[in-house]
């Protein structure tokens, strides 16, 4: 099985929906990396994010199972409910663990898992929302040599997320929505 | 509150603190998926404040604190109807079959504190098969296991478990089946009836009976591929023929060969079926 060698992680939450399908729709065709998105979402309503996704963007937007290989060219959305992680294999695993900042899936969680397993392979992005999550998680990738982005909170519709995460990680990059849009178009 | 910066462990302390456990005591986390797991020991040493050398010491020297790691290390979140819409599946493709066995063994492995136990026996209540059924809970950590034994719950917990229930596409009442007394609820004795609680631990524990049905829903995601493949050997073991294994909402067996011996009853709620 192939395995991507690198990932490109997306943690959102409210306000976050619609930058993230205009990211995605700047997606090329084809590219090497995995993205893997988080995006709070209530268990009790069974939305379809994915498979909406799916059809509008024509290519494989996926809700992984425990101990699914993370594969070039996919993009993963963190299952409501379930934590999402990275194993050291290059797969992902699920946990149902206590909720990290009201939140499970959380950000944090993948965040934190995904840096130390990809390092200097990863890069992370945090949009706009309304709560805590993701700012330890930027901290984790920058640390473990990942490359971190916060979306500028003029940008944000919901800025509390964003504003925590550059208060708690002063040097990290602020990007405001093109440039965000731009790095995914050109993403390999 | 006061952030505490701690430094994170790595791969490899995690994997000589698992090494350790598993030579001073019997429990064996050598196949636990190594991510969750690493997560979980930071927690204990974030919580008291220890890093590793200070947890590698209690692990040895400190009376108890094996079975207390275990105890934290393991993730008990459970509700009663947890996933209601499978219970409905269970109704619809499983109790049908059940009917036809004279007496029924069910086992829920890894049961936690309870609720998927008592939710079961519930369903089977309703299907006027309860009264020839025996439910067997089994977990390694030894807590959750008393309040499974008990049966009492926060009350407060029982509006989830009330919304849940009643998701399931019943028109009973989940309060038919607790007693309410102060701030917690207790599940009525002909629920509890026949029900059974015993430690058992999944990685290094043997095949204790045979069984009709066994549930082990939200447990294999803790464990690596190599500790699910023994795992799903035991319960192939410990199933009758046509015999039926349910497993939770992320779980599957595709990937493993054992997954040929069994016939998919629901693809969605992952239901299977021993046919060989
Ligand atoms: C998240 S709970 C699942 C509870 C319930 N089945 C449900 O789906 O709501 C996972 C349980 O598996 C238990 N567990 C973990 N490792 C185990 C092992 N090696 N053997 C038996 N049980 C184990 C934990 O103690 C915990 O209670």
């Amino acid at each position: 099985m192939n395995k991507a060698k690198d990932i490109v992680l997306i943690g959102g939450s409210a306000g976050s929906y619609t930058l993230i399908v205009q990211i995605l729709e700047a997606l090329p065709q084809r590219f090497d990396a995995a993205i893997a998105i988080v995006i709070h979402r209530n268990p009790r309503f069974t939305t379809k994010i994915e498979e909406t996704l799916s059809i509008k963007l024509r290519r494989s937007v996926i809700q992984p199972r425990d101990k699914t290989a993370i594969a070039p060219n996919i993009i993963y959305f963190a299952g409501p409910g379930y934590h999402l992680l990275v194993e050291p294999d290059w797969t992902f695993s699920v946990d149902v663990s206590e909720r990290i900042h009201f939140s499970r899936p959380s950000i944090d969680v993948l965040f934190d898992t995904a840096a130390e397993v990809y390092q200097d392979r990863c890069t992370a992005f945090l949009l706009s929302g309304a709560n805590q999550d993701g700012a330890d998680g930027i901290r984790r990738v920058r640390e473990m040599g990942g490359k971190a982005i916060i979306q500028s909170p003029d940008d944000a519709l919901i800025a509390t997320m964003p504003t925590y995460a550059i208060q708690a990680n002063a040097e990290s990059d602020v990007y405001d929505d093109q440039q965000i849009i731009s790095f995914f178009r050109k993403l390999t | 509150m006061a952030k505490l910066i701690s430094s994170h462990i790595t791969f490899q302390e995690l994997q000589d603190i698992v090494e350790l456990l598993g030579k001073v005591s019997g429990f064996d986390l050598s196949g636990y998926s190594k991510s969750s797991l690493k997560r979980r020991i930071q927690r204990i040493l974030d919580l008291e404040q220890m890093d590793v050398v200070d947890l590698k010491n209690a692990i040895v020297n400190v009376e108890g604190f094996q079975t207390y790691l275990i105890n934290e290390v393991t993730v008990n979140v459970t509700e009663m109807f947890r996933d209601p819409r499978y219970y409905m599946a269970l109704r619809g493709d499983v109790l049908p079959y059940l009917e036809t066995f004279p007496r029924l063994k069910l086992w829920s492995a890894g049961c936690s504190t309870g609720e998927e136990v008592y939710s079961l026996a519930i369903v089977l209540a309703e299907a006027d098969l309860y009264k020839r059924s025996f439910i067997y809970g089994t977990d390694v950590n030894s807590n959750v296991l008393e309040t499974a034994k008990k049966a009492i719950y926060p009350l407060k917990r029982f509006k989830i478990y009330s919304e849940n229930y009643n998701a399931t596409g019943t028109c009973n009442s989940l309060s038919d089946y607790y007693t309410a007394m102060y701030d917690a609820a207790i599940i009525r004795a002909d629920i509890r009836k026949n029900v059974l609680f015993s430690q058992h631990n999944l990685a290094t524990d043997y095949v204790f009976n045979e069984f009709q049905f066994i549930s082990c829903r939200n447990v294999l995601i803790y464990f690596d591929l190599e500790l699910q493949r023994r795992v799903f050997q035991l319960f192939y073991e410990s199933l009758s023929e046509f015999g039926f294994l349910c497993l939770g909402a992320k779980e599957t067996m595709v990937n493993h060969e054992i997954r040929s011996k069994f016939k998919v009853v629901n693809k969605e709620f992952n239901i299977y079926q021993k046919i060989k």
